[in-house]
């Protein structure tokens, strides 16, 4: 591995100016589990590695009135052993036990997933059906994004320089709502989805009509993608196979996969389709709150 | 590019080492500190060979750079036998004849004490999803899971539970 510097930041103003240098290859190190193998491989070589894990913000882990707000450098496993946050974001919760293995979800981070802006990020796709937004600070000061327009292409991702991710917020679900993250890998564990497809859904007071979905797609174009056209077609509509079935149809003309090493095109276009109406069928059950996380 | 200088507690003890930021968790322990427990296989995070507690999680050392864990507490295999003897994990493991090779046992042990440490009576499905992240070439993983089953009931009794 290429030599580098290393900066311990303790505040985001610290860590922005570090990050705001225009003659050095300068990166923020939150769990490495996506960076060190890359620097390993030589795929990226940082001049500078700003370590966020030690500024405090960072470390927030809340929940306040209806607001969830994840700090950048929180590491998976503390936000799924927060029992008020798996009751209430199942599709994150899904996506984040799937990442890595144990060892990896001690270090990981979401906001890591996120700013590696990986095609098949996992909890890309949950965030966006859970309308997560994503609190950028930057040398002119703090921005909102939406989640489903932080990433840009395969690896990219709309942070400009000096910029640094310092927080998700997402609402707080209104009731009878369900959401659910599924993936297709060969294996059981320790694996990157071939696809993966999150779905979230609010039913009507009695539960006889769907008044809001979301439906988002993984691993099936150069990121993961909202198809707005698969929660439309839900929405005034009853909760039936039949739903799902169009739904489903309508994710996967939005899919635009590459065949790789993992899958094909065709056998991504048919998950799309499969995990689409799976993801729906849990989110509905979890709606009308007969399935747990 | 300087050594940076680096305070950690490993297996209770104050330890201050020199290494540079590029040098893993899994370098300083085995080449600069010099305990050579913890294996190095993948390195690149999918084996757990490297499995270390970090404030008594678990993670894959390799995967850790040494400059981070300035102030923290790190467990290795070294730590969990004491005076009195092996650590019950250890025994059952020695007692059962789980160990092939060996490579990936220590890693799995420590992540084996990391599961122990939190869940009393874990399932057979939940140890072998918490296991998921550490391969081993040789026993099947039948053994292993045996094992931590027995393990499991003795650090209970041990605890009281
Ligand atoms: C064995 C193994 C299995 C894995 N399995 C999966 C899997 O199943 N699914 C999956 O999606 N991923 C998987 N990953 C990839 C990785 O673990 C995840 O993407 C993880 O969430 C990354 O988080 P991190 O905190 O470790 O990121 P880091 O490695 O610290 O950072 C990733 C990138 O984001 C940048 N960055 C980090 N934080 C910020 C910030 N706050 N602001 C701006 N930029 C930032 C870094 O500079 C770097 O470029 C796996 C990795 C390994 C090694
Ligand atoms: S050597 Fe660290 S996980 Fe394989
Ligand atoms: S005993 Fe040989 S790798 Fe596990």
């Amino acid at each position: 591995m290429k030599q580098f510097d290393y900066e311990n930041a303790k505040t985001i103003g610290e860590a922005v100016n570090l990050l705001n240098n225009s003659s050095k290859n300068v990166r923020p190190i939150a769990g490495g589990t996506d960076l060190i193998p890359r620097m390993r491989n030589g795929l990226l070589e940082p001049d500078i590695l700003v370590d966020i894990k030690n500024i405090p913000e960072l470390n927030i882990l809340s929940i306040n009135g209806d607001l969830l707000e994840i700090g950048a450098a929180v590491p998976l496993y503390r936000i799924y052993e927060e029992e008020r946050i798996t009751k209430s974001y199942p599709a994150l919760i899904d996506a984040i036990k799937n990442i890595g293995g144990i060892a990896i979800q001690g270090r990981a981070t979401v906001g890591g997933n996120l700013c590696n802006a990986a095609p098949s990020g996992d909890s890309i796709p949950a965030l966006i059906v859970h309308e997560a937004m994503c609190i950028i600070a930057g040398p002119t000061g703090q921005r909102i994004l939406p989640v489903e327009d932080f990433c840009t292409a395969p690896g990219k991702t709309a942070l400009g320089r000096g910029e640094l991710l310092t927080t998700i917020q997402i609402k707080h679900p209104p009731h009878n709502t369900g959401s659910c993250y599924n993936r297709f890998i060969p294996r059981n564990e320790m694996d990157i989805a071939v696809t993966g497809v999150a779905a979230s859904l609010m039913l009507s007071m009695d539960r006889t009509q769907i008044e809001n979905a979301k439906v988002a797609i993984g691993a099936v174009a150069p990121t993961p993608l909202l198809v707005k056209a698969a929660g439309e077609v839900l929405v005034g509509n009853a909760p039936t196979e039949e739903a799902w079935g169009k739904a489903a149809i309508a994710a996967q003309s939005a899919a635009r996969p590459i065949t790789d090493v993992r899958g094909s095109i065709n056998q991504r276009k048919h998950l799309v389709g499969v995990l689409t109406k799976r993801a729906l069928r849990k989110a509905y059950l979890r709606a009308i709150g007969e399935m747990e996380i | 590019m300087s050594k940076k200088k680096v305070s950690a507690k490993i297996n209770g003890q104050p330890v201050e080492f020199l290494c540079e930021p590029r040098q893993s968790l899994l370098e300083c322990l085995r080449d600069v500190i010099g305990i050579t427990g913890t294996k190095e296989s993948c390195n690149d995070g999918n084996c757990g060979a490297c499995s270390v507690l970090l404030n008594g999680r678990l993670v894959n050392s390799c995967l850790v750079f040494g400059v981070e864990v300035e102030g923290r507490e790190i467990t290795t295999i070294e730590g969990l036998a004491d005076w009195q003897g092996l650590h019950p994990i250890q025994q059952i493991f020695l007692d059962r004849n789980v160990v092939q090779c060996g490579y990936c046992i220590p890693g799995i042990i420590i992540a084996t004490k990391a599961l122990l440490d939190r869940e009393a009576n874990p399932s057979e499905e939940r140890i072998r999803s918490w296991l998921s992240g550490n391969l081993c070439r040789c026993t099947g993983y039948d053994k292993i899971v045996g094992a931590v089953k027995e393990a499991a009931v003795i650090l209970a009794k041990e605890k009281g539970v």
